[in-house]
């Protein structure tokens, strides 16, 4: 990696729309999904069992959006990489930085700095958003666990935007990848997880490890990982995506 | 200096670059003659390490292109006029490859006025048109001021004023003692642009001479008969060893390696009315497609390869005598002998 390409990558980054485009939905969704989910909680939350109103977890109540929120991130990780083959841009791009691992890690440092910044802006948004909502049956930051909550939230966004960089990097096509990736995350992980014998499996996908990282009050599921472990997960799975996406990268003809 | 050896890509079975083996020189524009599909682009993708050879180097001043570390500032090329990303502006596509080079802000503004995109530089490169996007590839190959310039098919497409743009764009840049690489697969433009030529066919090297050199050699003559009595003449000619062919459609007859004085003379002794007794020269297009129309025909009979349809193939060609030596393959010997 070298300042050079580092810049170079940000001014591909901040010159394309589909940046501003996928980054603002992904903060929209969150916040607006996770306040309208709060609100209709806060309304209704003395009509739940008995065992729901114990088990509350005001925290990931307000993160509540991001099962739709986290597509503008995979969109953004999608096509930051997938437009350079969309173009044959990446032919006039390995031309001027001929080293691919340079070019990639460059890529995806700068991409991925981009979604953290705005995955912490989403988390931090979402939380006091959603609090003030809940009124009586919030949590503040202050709270034991709270604030590593809301962090995580954010390093979750933008593990999910990398982990789709390096998926994208592999396939090289934004409709294949789009297509794999938008119904995984929005429907089969949290699909499988919904039941007891599949969960044992599903538990183990980035985005439901990843997301432990949000919980603050235990839940009616147990898992056999707490949540820096779960992130811990998630990164195992990031870093498996971006080295596929290296060695398929380093490899083929451009 | 660009230097290829033993450049080889095979994708599957097919062998698309063959043992290339020659070197670019500064200071002239060399021109890069192949038909369609001959392994042009993908030589000079693989000058770039765009793709991977199968075996073989390419060095340029003496390194491999990984190694050359701002390559902008060394080689420039255009590969092709969609190269760039259309959602992002002229202005945009060439800052982020001036940055990555550490190439100063202002250089891109320069080169932009230089082929004439400035009024459209916050334009979207999508909306531009071939020519336009041809320009706009030409500025990112000048954006680093480089020694060596590639340009793969520059004139495709273009319209006349464009074509001429960059015919005289390329002399400008060889005058100025830069290296100039061009692939073309019209013997016409090359003749025009070109001071030095490397003829490939079927990823094979059939050619490696001054343009010059090239002219000379294959500036064939021939001679054209036309007579009311042509199976008469036919006959004698035979009788006297004279290989004829006949022009199909065109009631002539074309005599290889045979002076006019002859011809005339063996007819006049038979008592053959002629019609045309008229020398010829072929045109060097004629010489290009013959040249590569031998390497299909080498390949075709060597066994275990597959022919593959190229244009000007010799039994298309009307006016090649059966048994006179081929063009390319007497061009080939000479120049292999010469070296």
């Amino acid at each position: 990696m070298s300042t050079a390409v580092l810049k170079s990558e940000w001014t591909k980054i901040r010159t394309v729309a589909s940046t501003v485009w996928s980054l603002v939905s992904a903060l929209v969704a969150t916040v607006g999904i996770s306040a309208a989910l709060c609100w209709a909680i806060g309304a209704t939350f003395d009509d739940l069992p008995q065992e729901q109103q114990a088990t509350f977890d005001p925290t990931v109540m307000s993160f509540a959006g991001m099962t739709f929120g986290q597509l503008g991130m995979i969109v953004f990780g999608v096509l930051v990489v997938t437009s350079e083959y969309s173009s044959g841009m990446i032919r006039t791009s390995l031309a001027a930085v001929p080293r691919r691992g340079t070019l990639l890690l460059s890529k995806l440092a700068v991409a991925t700095a981009l979604a953290l910044v705005v995955g912490l802006l989403t988390s931090f948004l979402s939380f006091f958003l959603g609090q003030a909502i809940l009124g009586e049956h919030s949590i503040g930051i202050g709270e034991p666990n709270i604030l590593r909550a809301v962090v995580g939230a954010g390093l979750y966004m933008a593990l999910i935007a990398l982990f789709s960089m390096g998926f994208a990097t592999i396939l090289r096509s934004a409709v294949l990848s789009l297509g794999i990736l938008m119904p995984f995350f929005l429907m089969i992980s949290n699909i499988l997880s919904a039941f007891e014998t599949t969960r044992k499996v599903s538990q183990w996908f980035p985005d439901q490890a990843g997301s432990k990282i949000m919980q603050t009050v235990p839940g009616t599921v147990e898992t056999p990982y707490g949540p820096w472990t779960g992130l811990g997960i998630m990164v195992v799975w990031v870093l498996a995506a971006v080295l596929g996406g290296y060695l398929v990268l380093r490899k083929r003809d451009a | 200096m660009i230097e290829l050896e033993g450049l080889t890509k095979r994708f599957g079975s097919k062998t698309a670059v063959d043992h290339l083996s020659f070197q670019v020189r500064p200071g002239v524009v060399t021109g890069f003659l192949g038909p369609n599909g001959a392994g042009k682009s993908t030589t000079m993708r693989m000058m770039l390490d765009l793709d991977n050879p199968t075996s073989g180097t390419v060095r340029i001043d003496g390194k491999h292109y990984r190694d050359l570390p701002e390559p902008l500032k060394h080689i420039g090329a255009l590969l092709d006029a969609k190269a760039m990303h259309g959602g992002r502006s002229a202005y945009h596509n060439l800052l982020c490859l001036a940055q990555s080079n550490r190439i100063p802000e202002r250089r891109v503004g320069e080169v932009l006025d230089l082929v004439g995109l400035t009024p459209v530089a916050k334009k979207k490169s999508k909306g531009f048109s071939l020519g336009m996007g041809q320009r706009l590839g030409i500025a990112a190959a000048l954006l680093g001021d480089p020694e060596i310039l590639m340009f793969d098919e520059p004139v495709n497409g273009l319209d006349p004023e464009g074509i001429l743009w960059i015919r005289n764009l390329m002399k400008g840049l060889a005058a100025e003692g830069r290296t100039i690489f061009v692939s073309s697969h019209l013997m016409s433009e090359m003749a025009l642009t070109a001071d030095h030529l490397i003829v490939i066919g079927q990823g094979k090297l059939l050619a490696d001479t001054s343009m010059s050199d090239f002219i000379h050699r294959n500036s064939r003559t021939y001679v054209r008969l036309r007579s009311p009595q042509q199976e008469q003449l036919k006959d004698v000619l035979h009788g006297a060893g004279i290989t004829a062919v006949e022009v199909p459609g065109a009631g002539a007859l074309e005599v290889d390696g045979v002076g006019a004085e002859r011809l005339g003379e063996l007819a006049a002794e038979h008592r053959i009315v002629l019609h045309e007794l008229s020398p010829q020269r072929a045109s060097l297009e004629e010489a290009f497609m013959r040249m590569t129309a031998d390497a299909v025909e080498y390949h075709a009979h060597a066994p275990g390869r597959p022919e593959l349809p190229l244009p000007g193939r010799a039994a298309d060609n009307p006016a090649r005598p059966a048994d006179v030596p081929a063009w390319g393959a007497g061009f080939e010997q000479a120049r292999q002998g010469g070296e």
